[in-house]
């Protein structure tokens, strides 16, 4: 089936079968090697992405499902100039991944949560990350990033 | 982990729907959100001939005020209930209760009609449906049944709707001025309920309902039976598990999940009649 859709701005187009997984669509097919797969079974979201603005997993949306969409993943965060996204720097400074392997997922997680709540508490913070799991670092450092981007840009800015 | 193959159709209407699961009988399944299906196809637990995907009928994603009670398209997201202000006023269990499926990626995509007609015995809102006594609205080729919530659970998995019938919307009873009490217990916030409760405050007493302690949503109906008589939160409490029949898994023995469940009916009823 020929799907089309719009990943980190730009227009794609694809001939797909219509078991293929978003997330083997965005890796293999486009290869957006950034969002990973973790669990590959809904639970750690290490492979979130945005599905027209909203958190999704994207191993369990078909990419027959994302036709016509509009898809963000990590590699679309940063700006023009290739720079980090407010949320990327924050989760450097606060130290808030060590392996690295959920942060991808963690920090499109986040963009999603602060779009919904831009000035969230910190247990809104912890809700919101209901849907990813990171092993290595108790969740400490990246609570304090998010809460941190929320505080100095008003949570709206993507 | 990747799904046997299967063709794919994207009907535009209900009835092309319909007539799409007339043609190809028990082979084809119905996809919404898909979260509660395309786990089961990745493990290939499900392996449908067919996905009839109706996640585009717009038609079927409303939530709106219908006198005396509220009704919401099947095609509603989880996370469109927990926003939704016309149930924080109407029927605020729902609202409440949607924020508990899953987690937030899950509820962007699940929808209450996948959820119900899905039928997990441990799926959080078959059991608030039968505490709201909501009535399913189906549509088939015959036309369309309603089909009151604590007849629409016929076994694990099993509703009653045939292969050639669509769930198109859910009629709550506004509930909007009564008490009400959502207790889940689970080891991790994204698992499903080990045991779950859902109760409203009725005529004398309240309506409870049970996630998990049987193969379908089970009223308490001895607890409620003992409010009507006037007995004590504590004592109604002590017979919530009567009349359950709660398995034994990973996550806990039957014997738990009876404890659990006087444990959870007893702080619900805390809450709904104080």
């Amino acid at each position: 089936m020929r799907i089309e859709l719009t990943v980190n701005g730009r227009h794609e187009a694809a001939e797909v079968e219509p078991r293929l997984l978003l997330v083997h669509l965005l890796r293999e097919r486009l290869g957006l090697t950034g969002t990973n797969v973790g669990c590959d079974s809904t639970s750690c979201g290490a492979c979130t992405v945005l599905l027209d603005g909203q958190s999704v997993k994207s191993c369990t949306v078909l990419a027959v499902q994302a036709d016509g969409a509009e898809v963000t993943t990590i590699e679309g965060l940063s700006g023009a100039g290739g720079g980090l996204h407010p949320l990327q720097a924050a989760f450097q400074r606060h130290h808030a991944l060590q392996c690295g392997y959920c942060t991808p997922g963690m920090v499109m997680a986040a963009v999603s949560l602060l779009a919904e709540h831009p000035h969230p508490t910190e247990e809104e913070v912890r809700r919101g990350l209901e849907g990813n799991l990171c092993r290595c670092t108790g969740y400490q450092g990246i609570v304090d990033a998010i809460l941190e981007v929320a505080r100095t840009t008003g949570g709206a800015e993507r | 982990m990747i799904p046997a193959p299967f063709e794919y159709a994207r009907p535009r209407t209900v009835e092309e729907a319909v007539s799409l699961l007339v043609h190809h009988g028990e082979g084809a399944k119905l996809l919404a959100g898909g979260h509660s299906l395309l786990p089961l196809m990745k493990l290939r637990v499900a392996a449908p001939s067919l996905l009839v995907d109706i996640g585009r009928l717009v038609d079927l994603r409303y939530v709106r005020d219908a006198g005396d009670h509220v009704a919401v398209g099947a095609l509603v997201r989880h996370h469109d209930l927990e926003t939704s202000p016309l149930l924080e006023r109407e029927a605020p269990l729902l609202r409440y209760a949607a924020g508990f499926v899953g987690d937030p990626q899950v509820r962007h995509r699940g929808t209450i009609g996948g959820s119900l007609a899905h039928a997990d015995p441990a799926a959080d809102l078959p059991g608030v449906v039968v505490a709201l006594e909501a009535t399913m609205v189906v549509y088939g080729p015959r036309g369309e049944r309603l089909i009151p919530a604590r007849d629409f659970f016929r076994s694990t998995f099993e509703s009653a709707l045939a292969p050639d019938e669509v769930l198109v919307e859910v009629r709550v009873p506004k509930v909007g001025g009564r008490r009400w009490a959502f207790q889940k217990f689970n080891r991790r916030s994204i698992d499903w309920a080990i045991v779950g409760v859902a109760a409203v405050e009725a005529d004398g007493g309240a309506s409870v309902a049970l996630v998990n302690m049987g193969p379908i949503p089970l009223r308490a109906l001895e607890t409620e039976a003992a409010l009507r008589r006037g007995a004590s939160q504590a004592e109604a409490a002590a017979l919530a598990d009567r009349g359950t029949e709660p398995s034994s898994d990973l996550n806990a023995s039957a014997e738990y999940r009876r404890h659990l469940a006087r444990v959870l009916v007893r702080r619900a009823l805390e809450q709904v009649r104080r």
